[in-house]
């Protein structure tokens, strides 16, 4: 079987104890997993389980304490132009406008182009985010939550990242900026074709947009145990995707895991023989997985 | 037109208040000058010793005036040693202040751009800086003197190292405080690190170390004053010396005066550039 286009291979980040005489923290552990080109994963699981932490070594910026990232064949060493990253906080440069933030990215990534090719490039995603007519000039302190993520997001896209890291991207925004930033992502997603690794709290968001969504138990000690494949059609639309048959399956198997399982699994060890998490897919007819359990799940913890 | 009087901009009505407060204190300055007395008759003795001279006293605000009109209206004429402009002395001093600031400023930028990146110079030299900091400029003198030979480039060397101290900690603080997600923006971006400090540190770090600049900058103004009284010859410090030397009080509040508004101008040019330098998050 040939390698995924992006392969984490037996993860762990542990953290020495004060004093080094008891044993280490272990934030997560044998995280291992496949990510095929062009594809849209989510992952989700509380805080402290170290989702984070995984992303950032991801992005290179972090380091594990065990085991490898493989992407295109080659092992991930520190950062680089082909692992873009969206940061929570937006990690704009406050002293440049929206626009000259984009462009400090294209210039990194095409160092010899002319001025007036980056500024083209710049412009066209600037746009593609909704960002023109005069906003793009403005700093970020004067610009909403949600527009500066929308700088981010061009910033990301604009240098073509063959991998895109979306570190919980909409958590600081209302529903309503959620909800078209949401859609402007995807609508760039499905144009480029690039592989998206997005953590996220928000289950609905994870079904809208994910593939795949990655379920990760409790820490310390957490690793992700279950894939679950989202199995609805493309484009969805907002209001269809609930008619879906596959979306209260797959959002109460969230809810639950998120609610309870991810507590009774934490610690646990994988039982699949390599290592990988378990594969959860509904289909019709399928729903053995949902049978004696309400429909809905409210997380209460 | 009691309304008209409260619709006055706040702006306006401070202005209107700091000529108010000037013209009061100005009124109470030359009333408070006792008037000259008449010496009366004199023996033949007291007027060989000079007993007839007018005593030197307080001079009166419009005295002041006058002289400051005088020397305002000539800045640069020079009469040999002991007689120069204002606009020279000025010169001298401006020229000695700027010269040993951005010597300062050439050192303690990148030398505390190396503090602030690295904690383990941070750790090795902050005890010495810590020892040499609180300093007085002018103890150095003697030694300047001494080592340097000349005693204008020891005022320059006084100027300094005085003002290195606040640049050199404030540059170590802000770049050692440059948030850690603007480095990680550049690390994704593959930065090397001279880019990484061209591009995302220095301009990161640039109100703080502005800061440092423009205390620096009042210090060494500060500092001026003492040392040229203490080196001599030419200068503004020396020009408030000579004077009082002269017994020319007249002229020794209108040196007062000009030092506080040259002073006052050093602050405002850098207040402007670091307000041009300044961002919010």
């Amino acid at each position: 079987m040939p390698k995924p286009f992006l392969s984490i291979e037996g993860l762990a980040k542990r953290f020495p104890s004060p004093g080094n005489t008891a044993e280490p923290l272990t934030v997560f552990e044998n995280v291992s997993l496949g990510i095929e080109k062009g594809e849209f994963v989510c992952i989700i699981g509380h805080s402290g389980c170290g989702k984070s932490t995984i992303m950032n070594v991801l992005a290179g910026l972090d380091e594990a304490t065990e085991g490898a990232v493989i992407m295109n064949g080659k092992e991930v060493r520190g950062p680089s132009l082909d692992r873009g990253v969206v940061f929570q906080n937006y990690s704009l440069l406050p002293w440049l406008s929206a626009l000259k933030n984009v462009t400090f990215a294209v210039k990194a990534r095409h160092k010899d182009w002319p001025r007036d090719k980056v500024m083209a490039h710049s412009y066209k995603y600037l746009e593609m985010v909704g960002l023109s007519g005069g906003a793009e000039l403005r700093k970020p302190s004067q610009l909403s939550g949600g527009m500066r993520q929308r700088v981010s997001i061009a910033r990301a896209f604009a240098i073509h990242p063959e991998l895109l890291l979306l570190d919980e991207p909409f958590g600081a925004l209302d529903a309503l900026t959620r909800g078209t930033i949401q859609d402007e992502l995807l609508k760039i997603w499905r144009g480029t074709g690039q592989t998206v690794f997005m953590i996220t709290h928000d289950v609905d968001e994870a079904i809208y947009l994910a593939d795949r969504i990655l379920l990760m138990t409790n820490g310390p000690q957490a690793r992700v145990a279950e894939s679950v494949e989202v199995g609805i059609p493309r484009p969805r639309s907002r209001d269809e995707i609930v008619e879906h048959p596959n979306y209260y399956k797959v959002r109460n198997h969230l809810v639950h895991f998120l609610a309870r399982r991810s507590k009774e699994l934490a610690g646990s060890a994988n039982t699949t023989p390599n290592g990988q998490p378990e594969t959860v897919r509904f289909g019709e007819g399928i729903d053995e997985e949902q049978s004696g359990r309400p429909p809905l799940y409210a997380i209460n913890q | 037109m009691a309304s008209t009087a409260i619709t006055l901009s706040l702006r306006m009505r401070s202005i209107i208040l700091s000529i108010a407060i000037l013209a009061v204190a100005l009124f109470a300055w030359e009333l408070a000058i006792p008037p000259e007395q008449d010496a009366g008759e004199l023996t033949e003795y007291e007027l060989l010793t000079g007993g007839g001279a007018p005593k030197a006293g307080i001079p009166p605000p419009s005295e002041v005036l006058t002289k400051a009109w005088e020397q305002l209206s000539d800045p640069f004429y020079d009469a040999g040693p002991n007689d120069k402009g204002i606009g020279i002395q000025i010169g001298y001093s401006l020229y000695r202040v700027l010269t040993g600031y951005f010597l300062a400023a050439a050192i303690a930028i990148p030398l505390g751009f190396l503090i602030g990146m690295s904690p383990l110079m941070y750790r090795a030299l902050d005890p010495y800086i810590q020892i040499l900091k609180p300093i007085s400029p002018l103890a150095w003198m003697p030694l300047a003197l001494f080592v340097i030979g000349d005693s204008q480039a020891s005022a320059i060397f006084v100027i300094f190292i005085c003002s290195i101290w606040p640049m050199l900690i404030n540059t170590a603080f802000g770049v050692a405080n440059v948030r850690k997600d603007w480095i990680n923006v550049a690390r994704t971006h593959e930065l090397g690190s001279l880019k990484t400090a061209f591009l995302v540190i220095l301009p990161a770090a640039a109100p703080t170390i502005l800061t440092g600049m423009r205390i620096s900058i009042g210090i060494a103004w500060l500092v001026i004053v003492a040392a040229e009284m203490l080196v001599g010859g030419t200068g503004i410090g020396y020009y408030v010396w000579n004077e009082w030397n002269n017994l020319d009080l007249t002229s020794v509040i209108f040196s007062i005066l000009m030092i506080g508004i040259v002073g006052m101008l050093l602050d405002a040019i850098f207040g402007a550039v670091q307000r041009s330098l300044q961002y919010s998050e």
